[in-house]
C-alpha cells in the first residue's frame, strides 16, 4: 500500500532533490519572511526557473513545495517581532506572538512557533499519507451551502475575540466585511464601491488590506511615540534565547488540536492558511483561555494558529493530488506546474507516476525536518531584529511594506490604498479596536457572501437548501452551541457559587 | 579618520555599483516587455510567459523580455494604462485573450473602446466544453438541450466566472442554442476552475461550461463526461473523442484565443516588426512544443486578420449583450 512511499523516499533522498528541498526550504522561509511576498509569488517566480533548469518533474515539484511549506514558517517571524504579519496564514500570530516579543520573550515566541509549525505540519503530512483518496471523497461534499453554514461557525467562533469589548469586536468585523464587498460582485459582475475606478474592480487586495492595517499603522504608532517620554526606552533586553521543554509540553495540546483542524481547513477547496489560523486560533481561545490570558502573550495562542497554518498548507495537497483540484491559490499554482509537465494528478496519480507523488509527500516529511532545523537556531538570531534602534527599525518596515505592495501590482495606486488602509487601522487602534476582528471580517465575509449567494442561485432563491445537508446540519448546530453554551455555563455556575459559598 | 576611510570605502562600493548598473542597463538599450493584466500564474502570465520564453529561445529577441504584472478589473488598468501613458512604446505588448473582449463589449474597460490599441496577433487558442458528471443522465448535448427546453430551471449551471463573464457567456449561448432564453438559466459563479470542477463532482452542479486544456488531467479519470467542445471542427490528440457543438446540431464555439495588443500611437514600423515576428515564431518547432505544453492549440492570425478579428468579435458580444439584458 506504501510503496509508493518508500518510492518517494528513494526520490527525495537523492542528493540533489535533497539540495532542492532545502533550497526551496530557506527560500521559502525567506518569502513567507518578507510582507507582500507569500507563497504564490515565491513559487510563480520560481516556477519558470525551475522549467527553464529543465529539472526533472518530481525534482521541480519538491523545489516548489518546499517553497510553499517554508512559506508558512517564515511568516510568523515579522508577525511576532513586528506585529505585521508575513503573510495571509500569519495574521492570527500577531495576536498573541507580538505580546511575547514585548514581554522580551521574541526567541522563545520564535522557538516555540517554530516547533508548533513542525508539530502541525507533521500531522497534516502524515493525514495526507494515510487518508488522501478517502478524504478526497469528503472535501467535493461541501459545496457552496456547506461552505456557508462552516463561515457561520466561524464567525460564532469569533464571538469569542469579543472579550472585555464586544460591541468593538462587533464594529470591527463588520467593517471587515464592508471593506470585503469593494469590487466586482462576484455573481452577477456589477460593480460595488468602485466609484469608477478600474483599480477598485478587483476589490481591496489581501497584501493591501494586511500590509496597511498592520504595518503602515505599526509605523504611526512608534512615530508618534518618536518624540515622546519613551522615545528612547526600547524593547526589553532579550532574555533567554531558546524555547523550553516546559513551554513545549504546556502547548502540546493546543498543537496537536490546531494541527488537526488546520489540515481538514486544508483539505476543504477554497479555504487556506488565513481561514485555517482564525479557526485554530478561535478554536483554543475557547477551550483553554481559562484566564482569559490569550491576546496578551499566551504561548498557546502563538501555538495555535502556527500548527494550524502549516497543517492547512499540507492539507490543501489532498484535494490537489487526488482530485486534481486545486485546495487553495497556491496550489492551483503548483498544479499549473505539473500541467506544465503533462502529469495528470488525480487517483491515478499514485499508480501511473508514484515517483512524483511519493516523491513529493516523502519530500514534504523531509522538508519539514530541515525547516524546523533551519528554524530553531536562527530563532535567537532574528530575535535580535528587536534591538535595532526605531531609526533604522521604521525606515525599515516602511521601505518592506513600499516595496511588498508595489511589486505586487506594479501600481501607484495600490501604494495610496495602503496608505489610506493603514491611516484607518490606525484611526482604530487609537480608538481601542483591535484589528484582527476586522481582517477576519474581510477574510470569511466575502467568503460568505459568496457561498450564499451560490447556494441560493443553485436553489433558485429557496433558503432551504442552506440546511439541507447533514454537514450543514451539524456546522450550525455547532455554531448556535459555540454562541448559547458559555451563557447556560455561566449561568449555570453563577447560579451554583452563591449556594457553595 | 578612520570613519572616513569606512564612509570612502562605502561610497566607492556604490559609485562603482552604481556604474556597473547603468552599464548593464546601457548593454540592454530596449528590452521587450510583455504586461500580464494579473496577478502571477494566472492565464495572462501564461501568455506573456509564452512569448517571453518562446522568443528568447528560438533567438528572436537577443535580450530576455521582462515580463510584468498589472492586475486590476480583469485586464481594465492594463488597458488604460497602456491608452493613457505608454500609448507608443515599440517594445511593449500586453496579454489578451477572449475575456478582454468580453470585458470591452460590456463596456468594463472604462472609457476606451475595442478600437483604442492594436490588436497584434494571437499565440494559441484553447476551446469551450461543456461538462457533466460522468454519471449524469445526458450523453450528448442533444439530451442535455432537450432536458433544459422542458425544464430551464432544474438544471445549474455552473463556471469561474460571474454572469456575463465568458464563461457565463459559454451557457449562455448554449442555452439559446437549445431555445431557452439566458434569462432563464440557473448559473452559479465560483472562483475559478478547480472550485466549479470540485462543485461539479460533489453534484452542486450539473453543468459545468469550462475549457477543454483544464480538463486534460480529467479525461482519463472516468468521473466527468465531456458533452461538447465548443470549437470549429474536432481537435486533435487526447480530446479527439469529444465532438463539437456543431456536429450535434447546435451552433456553439467558444474560442479562447491567448494573444497580444500594443498602444494605440505605436508606429506601422514597429508594429509590423512585431507581426513578422510572431509569424517567424509561431513557424518553429520549438514554438509548437512549447505552446502544446501550455494545453494550447494552433491559431494562426496576426495583423490586420487579428485586428478585425477582434473588433467583429466584441461587435458580436455587444450585440448578444443587449440581447440577454446585460447592457442597454
Amino acid at each position: 500500500m506504501f510503496d509508493f512511499l518508500i518510492q518517494g523516499f528513494d526520490v527525495a533522498l537523492s542528493p540533489m532533490n535533497l539540495g532542492l528541498a532545502f533550497l526551496g526550504a530557506l527560500l521559502g522561509t525567506l518569502f513567507g519572511a518578507l510582507p507582500g511576498i507569500g507563497p504564490i509569488n515565491g513559487i510563480a517566480i520560481l516556477m519558470p526557473l525551475a522549467y527553464t533548469l529543465g529539472l526533472p518533474a518530481e525534482s521541480a515539484l519538491i523545489l516548489l513545495a518546499g517553497v510553499y511549506t517554508g512559506a508558512e514558517y517564515g511568516g510568523r517571524m515579522s508577525s511576532i517581532l513586528l506585529n505585521v504579519p508575513g503573510d495571509a496564514g500569519a495574521v492570527m500570530t500577531t495576536l498573541d506572538g507580538h505580546p511575547l516579543a514585548k514581554k522580551g520573550l521574541a526567541g522563545p515566541a520564535l522557538g516555540l512557533s517554530a516547533v508548533s509549525s513542525f508539530v502541525g505540519a507533521t500531522i497534516a503530512i502524515i493525514g495526507l499519507t494515510l487518508f488522501a483518496p478517502l478524504l478526497a471523497e469528503v472535501a467535493v461534499m461541501f459545496g457552496p451551502a456547506e461552505f456557508f453554514a462552516l463561515m457561520v461557525f466561524a464567525f460564532a467562533s469569533m464571538s469569542v475575540m469579543m472579550g472585555n469589548d464586544p460591541i468593538k469586536t462587533g464594529i470591527g468585523a463588520v467593517l471587515g466585511v464592508l471593506i470585503a464587498m469593494v469590487g466586482v460582485d462576484s455573481g452577477t459582475g456589477v460593480m460595488r464601491y468602485t466609484f469608477g475606478m478600474a483599480e477598485l474592480y478587483d476589490g481591496i487586495d489581501f497584501v493591501v488590506m494586511i500590509i496597511g492595517l498592520f504595518a503602515i499603522s505599526e509605523i504611526l504608532l512608534m512615530l508618534e511615540h518618536a518624540h515622546g517620554k519613551n522615545a528612547n526606552q526600547e524593547m526589553p533586553p532579550l532574555g533567554r534565547v531558546m524555547v523550553s521543554a516546559k513551554e513545549l509540553l504546556y502547548c502540546k495540546w493546543a498543537m496537536l488540536r490546531s494541527g488537526v483542524i488546520g489540515f481538514i481547513v486544508g483539505v476543504l477547496p477554497g479555504t487556506g492558511a488565513s481561514v485555517a489560523g482564525a479557526v485554530t486560533y478561535t478554536t483554543e481561545k475557547r477551550l483553554s483561555d481559562k484566564h482569559n490570558t490569550f491576546g496578551t502573550g499566551d504561548m498557546r495562542g502563538l501555538a495555535a494558529p502556527e500548527a494550524g497554518n502549516n497543517a492547512s498548507a499540507a492539507g490543501s495537497f489532498v484535494p490537489m493530488l487526488t482530485l486534481g483540484i486545486p485546495g487553495s491559490g497556491t496550489t492551483a499554482v503548483l498544479l499549473g506546474a505539473l500541467m506544465l509537465y503533462n502529469i495528470t494528478p488525480g487517483p491515478m496519480l499514485f499508480t501511473e507516476r508514484p515517483e512524483v507523488a511519493g516523491g513529493l509527500i516523502a519530500s514534504l516529511y523531509i522538508g519539514n525536518l530541515v525547516l524546523l532545523a533551519l528554524n530553531l537556531p536562527l530563532a535567537g538570531l532574528f530575535a535580535k531584529t528587536l534591538t535595532m534602534p526605531r531609526w533604522v527599525l521604521v525606515p525599515g518596515i516602511a521601505i518592506l511594506a513600499f516595496v511588498g505592495v508595489y511589486q505586487l501590482h506594479s501600481d501607484l495606486m495600490a501604494i495610496y490604498l495602503m496608505l489610506i488602509v493603514g491611516v484607518f487601522g490606525y484611526a482604530l487602534r487609537k480608538l481601542g479596536f483591535s484589528l484582527a476582528p476586522v481582517i477576519l471580517g474581510y477574510v470569511l465575509g466575502g467568503l460568505m457572501e459568496d457561498n450564499l449567494r451560490r447556494a441560493l442561485s443553485i436553489s433558485g432563491g429557496e433558503v432551504g437548501i442552506l440546511w439541507d445537508s447533514a454537514i450543514s446540519i451539524c456546522l450550525w448546530i455547532a455554531a448556535a452551541m459555540l454562541l448559547v453554551l458559555p451563557w447556560l455555563l455561566s449561568r449555570a455556575f453563577s447560579r451554583k457559587s452563591p449556594v457553595t459559598a | 579618520m578612520k570613519f572616513n576611510t569606512a564612509f570612502l570605502r562605502r561610497s566607492a562600493a556604490a559609485v562603482i555599483g552604481a556604474a556597473l548598473m547603468t552599464g548593464s542597463v546601457h548593454a540592454f538599450a530596449k528590452p521587450t516587455e510583455c504586461i500580464a493584466p494579473a496577478k502571477p500564474g494566472g492565464g495572462y502570465d501564461l501568455t506573456c510567459r509564452l512569448a517571453a520564453n518562446s522568443l528568447q529561445e528560438t533567438g528572436l529577441i537577443d535580450q530576455p523580455m521582462m515580463v510584468s504584472y498589472m492586475p486590476g478589473g480583469i485586464g481594465a488598468v492594463a488597458y488604460n494604462h497602456v491608452n493613457g501613458v505608454r500609448k507608443d512604446d515599440p517594445n511593449l505588448i500586453v496579454a489578451a485573450s477572449t475575456g478582454a473582449a468580453v470585458n470591452l463589449a460590456l463596456g468594463k474597460f472604462g472609457q476606451y473602446d475595442a478600437d483604442e490599441v492594436r490588436w497584434l496577433g494571437a499565440l494559441g487558442v484553447d476551446y469551450g466544453a461543456i461538462v457533466v458528471k460522468a454519471d449524469a443522465p445526458w450523453q450528448n448535448l442533444k439530451e442535455l438541450a432537450q432536458d433544459l427546453k422542458t425544464q430551464p430551471g432544474k438544471i445549474v449551471f455552473g463556471a469561474g466566472g460571474t454572469v456575463g463573464s465568458q464563461d457565463w457567456m459559454k451557457a449562455a449561448l448554449t442555452a439559446k442554442a437549445a431555445d431557452v432564453s439566458p434569462r432563464d438559466l440557473r448559473y452559479v459563479a465560483f472562483e475559478g476552475g478547480g472550485e466549479s470542477l470540485a462543485a461539479l463532482l460533489g453534484e452542486h452542479i450539473h453543468v459545468f461550461t469550462g475549457d477543454l486544456s483544464e480538463l486534460r488531467p480529467h479525461l482519463d479519470s472516468g468521473k466527468v463526461r465531456v458533452l461538447a467542445a465548443l470549437a470549429e471542427e474536432r481537435v486533435g490528440g487526447p480530446y479527439a473523442d469529444i465532438p463539437t457543438a456543431a456536429e450535434q446540431g447546435y451552433d456553439v464555439q467558444w474560442p479562447i484565443w491567448r494573444g497580444y495588443y500594443m498602444g494605440p500611437d505605436v508606429s506601422d514600423e514597429a508594429y509590423n516588426t512585431w507581426v513578422e515576428r510572431l509569424k517567424e515564431l509561431a513557424g518553429t518547432e520549438q514554438f509548437a512544443e512549447m505552446r502544446d505544453a501550455r494545453g494550447l492549440f494552433p491559431m494562426e492570425r496576426y495583423g490586420d486578420n487579428f485586428d478585425t478579428y477582434v473588433k467583429e468579435m466584441v461587435v458580436q458580444f455587444k450585440e448578444l449583450a443587449k440581447e440577454v439584458g446585460l447592457t442597454q
